[in-house]
């Protein structure tokens, strides 16, 4: 791997290394641009460092304190957080979804939210490049949105978890796919095929999960990139003068450095990127840096991720296979008989002892005798899992407190309620679910309520300074060498994963700061 | 309850290719803790392993989950889980607090530790925590049932969970690395799965399992 010195000025200093930030390292030196991207946590071997054990597997997780409040405050720390080189794709569940076009212009065509200021055809091209680079395993004809090229790798086998959710839907009259999945279904390089060991949440041991671990940090490597691990950002230097960036402040190897970077791109997740964006505050930019909106740290958006459990009389062992092997989108292409704004899509789900756990506890309090016997039931539980579009809403925030972490670094508030919408959204997906899941063959059907997925929306993108902090191009209004490349940037959040669209938003900034580049606008 | 998946036991599959080198050394590890407190105090243990034995009651006819030590463990690495509710201190001031509090109560209200009350008793007064029944609702502004929903539950029903005695007992494929499964279809089962004892196939259920490996 080429190795920078602090004090050579690279062309891109990239705050995180995953789905965002990883991706565009990696796009950015296949360009020729000199790049160091740092990440606050290891770079793990999967084959030698990766347990099948949840419990161990933390060690993937964000684990830094933050204060959570709000109406609907929120859980963090597990599937909506990673602290690895990779980010949180090391432990992603693979589900690689496009955005239905309309989403990009929701605002003007659907009524609600706001505009991204891409164009879905644009989109379009950057998903198929996205879906190639990861060799997407998925169906040969996919039922919802735009005609779109063949999936790379054909779909995975399902399993019984799987086969209710088709056995419902086909009952229930919706349609239903394989899910297209970043874990391969035939050799790749050194990846073996998917052996359908089940961990894949708490990260895979095999190296079948296309993760940007094992696909976009090894390409970037290759392409000159240095990935620097265990690097902990803490602040962003601006001149006193110019007021553009210089660098950045980072913890490794117990003391603070300084690398000196042309440009600085910001891409930790929707809370540690408005933390840092906040954490580096000066004279000049007493709000934080690429403030000048107030929206940093606003419009926090997560993902509804609630679901339905149910009994099967089968053994389903849903321990096997990745969890969310079927899925349907209907609700996200469909709009009639709906009394919310948005979408959703549900799929099947496997969540394995230790989270099943939290979930049974957690969400229904049980806990002696009647505990151990809803646990007996694990071989033969079924379930739908939602994933559903939350509307930004200002009140949503990241801030700081005044407590700080181990390194000096404020620690972040994270605040966070259900709007009116949300609500009715997430009650149209439950009934739906229900149906679903009991037209499957389950019975004791029962609902999960507390849980999110996935975070976005904290540093917008828009067409407009005073109401966004980026521009289409990932770029600061406010200091044109700071550049903003990760969920944070999502005006709104469709109703899929978000990952895909994340890496391909990162490839098209790449091409975009290249045009620039060229331009002279750099 | 009976046993569901008569002997079958996922730490048959330790030398198969179910389980990778560092699968071992964590479960090793896990299966070696010592049953004594590292963190708390020996009055706060007391009291840990008594509220541990009504939130898990454990069937005697086997070795118990050491359901505290692993509590007490998560302490004295003081393992965060990325969150916090407002409502709630740091995770072992929550836990200190929590057990001082419940404790005092039991003495409030039958002038005994909680250790020492009898299992009907140290049940309803768990549930007095749960649903903010309680003499002292105080607790310093540490909502107890906030505490009991967000701490108390969750952190001792998942450490067990996390237990390879536990896998035997709900029938987990457990450890999987490097050879997964293959079998994915309703009512299907790879001979390295735990066999379900079905009402009068227990034999050959206990006889599936004693080769599952």
């Amino acid at each position: 791997m080429r190795e920078y010195r602090d004090n050579e000025a690279v062309d891109f200093a990239i705050v995180g290394t995953g789905a965002g930030g990883g991706t565009l390292a990696c796009r950015l030196a296949e360009a020729g641009f000199s790049v160091v991207g740092l990440d606050a946590g290891p770079w793990w071997r999967p084959l030698e460092d990766f347990a099948s054990d949840e419990l161990h597997q933390h060690k993937l997780y964000w684990t830094g304190e933050r204060i959570c409040d709000g109406a609907d405050a929120l859980q963090l720390g597990a599937n909506n957080s990673g602290r690895s080189v990779g980010g949180s794709t090391v432990h992603f569940a693979m589900v690689s979804l496009r955005f239905r076009p309309e989403w990009f212009k929701s605002k003007s065509q659907l009524g609600y939210g706001a505009d991204w200021p891409v164009d879905w055809r644009e989109m379009w091209d950057y998903y198929g490049e996205v879906e190639q680079a990861l060799k997407i395993s998925g169906p040969v004809n996919y039922p919802w949105g735009p005609k779109r090229p063949r999936y790379p790798y054909r779909a995975h086998e399902l399993n019984a978890a799987a086969l209710v959710l088709a056995n419902g839907a086909r009952k229930v009259g919706i349609q239903w796919a394989p899910t297209p999945l970043a874990t391969i279904s035939a050799p790749r390089g050194l990846s073996h095929p998917c052996v359908y060991r089940g961990f894949c949440v708490v990260g895979c041991a095999t190296n079948a999960k296309q993760s940007a671990l094992i696909t976009w940090i090894p390409r970037a490597v290759a392409a000159g990139a240095e990935i620097r691990d265990l690097a902990m950002v803490g602040r962003i230097e601006t001149d006193a003068k110019t007021g553009l960036v210089t660098g950045v402040h980072y913890h490794r190897e117990g003391r603070w450095r300084f690398q000196r970077a042309r440009n600085v791109v910001v891409a930790g997740y929707a809370i540690e990127t408005p933390r840092l964006l906040l954490n580096s505050a000066d004279l000049r930019h007493p709000d934080g840096l690429a403030n000048s909106s107030g929206l940093v740290g606003r419009n926090l958006m997560v993902q509804a991720n609630q679901a339905v459990y149910g009994t099967m009389e089968e053994e389903i062992r849903w321990y096997k296979g990745p969890p969310s092997l079927a899925i349907t989108e209907h609700w996200n292409y469909q709009d009639q008989d709906k009394d919310f704004f948005g979408g959703y899509c549900f799929m099947s789900d496997g969540p394995l002892p230790l989270i099943f756990a939290g979930i049974v506890s957690g969400e229904r309090g049980l806990w002696g005798t009647a505990l151990r016997e809803e646990m007996a039931k694990y071989n033969h539980q079924a379930a739908l899992k939602l994933v559903g579009e939350v509307l930004p809403d200002e009140r949503n925030t990241v801030t700081l407190t005044d407590e700080t972490d181990e390194l000096g670094l404020k620690i972040p508030r994270v605040t966070f309620s259900y709007g009116d919408n949300d609500k009715r959204l997430i009650r149209h997906a439950q009934q739906r679910m229900h149906e679903c899941l009991a037209a499957g063959g389950a019975r004791d059907l029962w609902d999960q309520n507390n849980d999110t997925c996935h975070l976005h929306g904290t540093a917008r993108m828009g067409d407009d300074p005073r109401t966004s902090v980026v521009d289409g191009n990932c770029r600061s209004w406010d200091i044109p060498n700071l550049w903003i490349c990760d969920g944070s940037v999502f005006p709104t959040v469709g109703g899929v994963n978000p990952s895909l669209t994340i890496q391909a938003i990162a490839c098209r900034t790449a091409d975009r700061i290249r045009a620039l580049a060229a331009a002279g606008e750099l | 309850m009976s046993e569901q998946y008569p002997g079958y036991d996922v730490l048959a599959k330790r030398r198969t290719p179910s389980w990778n080198e560092k699968t071992r050394q964590v479960i090793d590890e896990r299966l070696a803790l010592s049953r004594e407190p590292r963190y708390l105090s020996q009055e706060e243990w007391l009291v840990l392993e008594a509220i541990c034995d009504r939130i898990v009651p454990q069937p005697r006819t086997r070795p118990p989950v050491p359901l505290a030590a692993m509590v007490d463990t998560k302490l004295f690495e003081n393992r965060g889980d990325g969150y916090r509710d407002y409502r709630l201190p740091p995770l072992r001031e929550a836990w200190q607090r929590g057990l001082h509090a419940i404790d005092a109560e039991a003495r409030r209200r039958h002038n005994v530790g909680f250790a020492a009350l009898d299992t009907a008793e140290q049940d309803a007064l768990l549930r007095a925590v749960q649903e903010g029944a309680l003499c002292d609702g105080g607790w310093d502004g540490m909502p107890p049932t906030i505490f009991f929903a967000k701490r108390l539950l969750p952190d001792i029903a998942t450490l067990y969970y996390a237990h390879p005695t536990a896998w035997n007992e709900i029938g987990f494929g457990g450890p999987a690395s490097p050879r997964g499964y293959v079998r994915m279809d309703f009512d299907r089962r790879d001979p390295w799965e735990a066999a379900e004892a079905k009402p009068g196939r227990e034999v050959d259920a206990a006889r599936e399992n004693a080769r599952a490996g």
